[in-house]
């Protein structure tokens, strides 16, 4: 029998129900898995005996026949969502010691259909960073780090901002992870390290619960090792709530189904504009080796054109920081987290979030204070607003000329920690292919597509019109089995 | 128009005013939590009021139901498309680190209200618009020597913000206007308007201004919490600026408190410290697009208003604009009048409510609620006056027991105590034939020309039956008897 960590959600499902091994089993495999990957520093917070218990509660339902679409794996939840009476850190230092009085509702829903929960990943502190180097927990490693592990010459970066999640799956820590993207923080982790993640529409999951970066952008999603396995879990973790006024009320469809194989006839936009300059020849070669796997499939591929694409960024690196100088306005020491007494109430404000948060959480408050200030508003906020509008018609008109559009996930493979960290417009420029999806609300997708010179993973993006993450399912899907992506990283718990 | 005298002529005051009223509603603008007043400290909030981390606001469908019922009552303009706005300041007691409001686009747009004078005439002045938002926190600084307390039970609940144009000239028409809302807001029962428990607030825009001038800069007098105060507080700033302006100085945007206790304005912070609250919408939230079958639905259940009842109370009734206002102003009063006024002479019941029984309850410091006469009595005992059972005179004795002893009827009162008039001719003819007998003197007197002696005769009939004899009768009898 294969280890048990290496299994597909899908082939984990197939072996419960039929009895090979037990919930419990399984959870105890990763169990001692999340112990052993410890050196990747994927986890903020380990919960092995609450994953035991669940197990054992997986199990038992089973055997009553009231297993769950999900029962009895083991995943990691990125420490961005709330879980009751669980520390809660998003990473930063001024939620030390918070543990919520309540249950996302993604996370609910995974519990409900028979999840277990290993623990809390690891990110960029409140999801602000391309690289999983702006946490207050510490760098978390990319499993595809050349060399020893705790001994690695050269440590890469697994990408950000659901580093920890990126990193567990692909180190077969956890069966899938829950991510949140609001710029590409899934796909471009989920590049990074060979595995599957997919950013579903604005309002397809529940954001009641997730601690906020952007509210405009931020979507949560689920990152595994097969384009199957995401379906599962995107399943299980969307829906509509009551709770989020974004949320969407729409019929959550079987997402497993989409995955056919059968793409004839279908329109692959491939957009003019994101052939940047200076980006890799290696990055060039995999996404035309994408094109000609779907013409092989039957798809045909369409010229398109994204002639906004340019300002998503700057647009971007508005709208996020704005808003997220407002959602974090409430981290003031009051209520919990982290208090720095002072000695009047601006004192103590200035103490605890000096200290609460880290270089690049600030950074980006300061941004985000400044653009929405008054005289500077209409130039910057309302600006890219426009530049919002503008960039959603971009993806309109192109979709009537195609079905979905095929892009590379980043412009680069993963980097090393340390690069790329002197100049914050570098470290931005990482999401120039994912940023103009959450613009837009679109659903994105990133399947690994191969291996780079130096030996590391490259992912493809494929974008689709609103709800409609089947057709990326169903493509992913045709995609996966083109590129026969075996490879694993150095590092396997 | 009322100027102010100054030491250089007359002065113009411009008042507009911002009007916070809390909405009546069992639940907060954007979560689940209780909203009753004077309950233990942080004893109704939510994780949503405490603003813990991924928590989101929910739209509160009966509270826009609430502001779009305002609107209509204000004959303003709803806007079908509005959208909520953070307002962004750091405060100890505002969890959120902002304030979920309306800027831009409000759910009420421009609407007009009607001022009743006390002469009264009236005066129309301008409602710029009517936004939702949250309420903050409350800080307590008298509980520790060192410390604040916060009491988040006020964090969350849904306010109206009221804005009028600055179409107001004087303290008494500024606080006609803060009486006449509240008339208003309470006839449609979206705020219940009791100031001294916080449920309206008054921020005042206040400058001054040579007749026929441009407007001065204007200061706001922030949180002023009765109509009373409201009054004070434009009179005494409108006079500081006067005294500035005439010593020379000039006059400095600035927000102001009222101090309740000195009686006067103080400066709280100038234009340059005034916070930059960077405004922009709330992501958390779509905008609000009203349906406007459902606006219209509303408006069809809207309820008689002040206004309308007025006018209705002047052609129906005949009522003087001043007593049509006196009981309009409470509904409660309108709908004991109408009870009183129903079959019967309008004018009488309009004297009998606003003299006799608002007097007694003023008296005794009642409100028309607690009144210990029924709408249903008061009206038996003017049916007893128009019968003839009694006369005004005796009623108002009647009326006084009615009022020490609730639930006496004044036919049981006029009963027990024999106060029923008498009508008999034949016994107030013996009555005053017994009388003239016994004063011929008198008599001679009046018959040689001494005119004013036929009300001595009057009293003493009266006395004679214990008052209860119909005067007009007695007249009647005296007439004949004395001139026959």
């Amino acid at each position: 029998m294969t280890q048990l960590t290496h299994l597909t959600m899908a082939d984990a499902l197939k072996g419960l129900a039929e009895k090979q091994f037990t919930a419990v089993e399984l959870t105890e495999a990763h169990v001692r898995a999340v112990e052993k990957a410890r050196p990747l520093n994927a986890f903020i917070t380990e919960t092995p005996d609450k994953a035991l218990e669940m197990a054992k509660a997986s199990d038992a339902r089973r055997a009553k026949g009231e297993a769950g679409p999900m029962d009895g794996l083991p995943i990691a939840v990125k420490d961005l969502f709330c879980t009751k009476d669980v520390l809660t850190t998003a990473a930063s230092h001024i939620l030390d010691g918070f543990q919520p009085g309540y249950e996302s509702t993604v996370t609910s829903n995974l519990w409900r259909d028979g999840a277990v929960m290993l623990g809390k990943v690891n990110l960029d502190e409140f999801a602000m960073g391309s690289a999983n180097i702006t946490s207050y927990y510490g760098d978390v490693i990319n499993p595809w780090s050349p060399g020893e592990p705790g001994n690695w010459p050269r440590k890469l970066v697994p990408g950000g901002s659901s580093g920890g999640s990126a990193a567990a799956v692909a180190a077969r820590v956890a069966l899938g992870a829950t991510g949140t993207d609001t710029g590409g923080s899934i796909r471009q982790p989920a590049a990074f390290t060979g595995i599957v993640g997919i950013k579903p529409t604005y309002g397809r999951c529940s954001r009641w619960g997730v601690v906020a970066f952007a509210s405009s952008l931020d979507q949560a999603g689920p990152m595994t090792r097969t384009v199957r396995d995401s379906a599962i879990m995107l399943r299980s973790m969307c829906g509509f709530d009551p709770k989020d006024s974004t949320s969407v009320d729409m019929p959550v469809p079987d997402f497993e189904k989409a995955i056919t194989g059968d793409i004839r006839g279908l329109r692959v936009g491939i957009p003019k504009e994101y052939r940047v300059d200076g980006m890799p020849a290696e990055i060039e070669e995999m996404w035309r080796k994408g094109i000609e796997w779907l013409k092989a499939a039957g798809a045909t591929p369409v010229d398109i054109s994204l002639p906004h694409t340019k300002y998503a960024l700057a647009a971007y690196y508005i709208v996020a920081p704005a808003e997220c100088s407002s959602n974090l306005a409430r981290y003031d020491g009051v209520r919990y987290g982290l208090r720095v007494e002072g000695n009047s109430l601006n004192e103590m404000y200035e103490n605890t979030r000096g200290a609460g948060f880290g270089k690049e959480v600030r950074r980006r408050i300061l941004i985000g204070t400044y653009v929405l200030s008054a005289g500077y508003y209409d130039a910057y906020y309302l600006q890219a607003q426009k530049v919002r509008t503008r960039i959603k018609w971009d993806f309109d008109q192109a979709f009537e000329q195609c079905d979905v559009i095929l892009t590379p996930t980043a412009p680069s493979g993963a980097f090393a920690i340390g690069e790329k960290m002197d100049d914050p417009i570098q470290m931005y420029l990482n999401d120039v292919f994912t940023v103009p999806v959450n613009l837009a609300g679109l659903p994105g997708m990133s399947i690994p597509a191969g291996l780079g010179a130096d030996g590391l993973p490259l992912g493809l993006q494929l974008i689709g019109k609103p709800f409609d993450e089947e057709t990326l399912f169903r493509v992913g899907g045709v995609i996966e089995d083109a590129a026969q992506f075996t490879a694993t990283p150095p590092f396997v718990a | 128009m009322t100027y102010i005298q100054g030491e250089t002529g007359d002065w113009e005051v411009v008042i507009g005013l911002e009007v916070h009223a809390q909405i009546v509603s069992n639940a907060k603008l954007f979560s689940g939590s209780a909203t009753a007043f004077g309950t233990a400290p942080n004893s109704q909030v939510s994780f949503v009021d405490a603003a813990f981390p991924g928590m989101l606001p929910v739209i509160n469908a009966f509270c826009v139901e609430q502001a779009v019922r305002t609107g209509l009552g204000l004959k303003a303009q709803i806007n079908n498309y509005s959208v909520f706005d953070r307002k962004n300041y750091f405060y100890a007691d505002l969890p959120q680190g902002y304030q979920i409001s309306q800027y831009l686009q409000p759910i009420v747009g421009k609407g007009e209200l009607v001022l009743d004078l006390p002469d009264g005439s009236t005066r129309t002045v301008g409602i710029t618009r009517l936004h939702m938002e949250q309420d903050a926190g409350k800080s307590l600084h008298d509980q520790h020597p060192s410390k604040t307390y916060i009491d988040l039970n006020r964090s969350g609940v849904a306010l109206m913000e009221i804005v009028s144009e600055p179409d107001l000239r004087s303290a008494e028409e500024a606080g006609a206007y803060v009486r006449k809302l509240r008339s208003i807001l309470r006839y449609l029962g979206t705020c219940d308007g009791n100031m001294e428990e916080g449920s309206m607030r008054c921020d005042c825009n206040v400058s001054v201004r040579k007749p026929g001038q441009p407007f001065g800069t204007r200061c706001e007098i922030k949180n002023v919490n009765s109509i009373r105060f409201v009054m004070a507080a434009i009179e005494y700033e409108a006079r500081r600026q006067v005294e500035v302006l005439e010593e020379g100085g000039t006059i400095v945007q600035e927000t102001r408190l009222w101090d309740t206790t000195k009686l006067v304005t103080r400066s709280m912070r100038s234009k340059e410290e005034a916070h930059d609250y960077r405004y922009f919408p709330d992501p958390d939230l779509l905008p609000l697009e009203l349906d406007p079958e459902w606006v219209e639905e509303i408006k069809r259940t809207l309820p008689e208003l002040p206004d309308e009842k007025k006018a209705r109370f002047m052609t129906d009734f005949k009522l003087s604009a001043y007593d049509a206002n006196v009981l309009v102003n409470e509904k409660a009063k309108a709908d004991y009048f109408e009870t009183v006024a129903k079959g019967r002479d309008p004018k009488l019941a309009a004297n009998w409510v606003t003299g006799d029984l608002f007097g007694a309850l003023n008296k005794a410091g009642l409100e028309i609620e607690q009144s210990p006469v029924k709408a249903g009595d008061l009206g038996g005992l003017i049916d007893l006056i128009a019968d003839n059972t009694i006369s005004g005179r005796i009623a108002k004795d009647v009326f006084a027991i009615m009022f020490e002893t609730p639930g006496k009827t004044p036919a049981d009162i006029v009963a027990e105590k024999g106060l029923k008039q008498v009508t008999d001719t034949g016994a107030i003819e013996g009555a005053i034939d017994q009388i003239l007998a016994a004063n011929a003197d008198k008599v001679e007197e009046y018959r040689s020309g001494k005119d004013k002696l036929f009300g001595f005769f009057v009293g003493q009939a009266m006395k004679a039956t214990q008052g209860k004899a119909n005067p007009a009768l007695v007249n009647e009898i005296l007439q004949k008897k004395l001139n026959g």
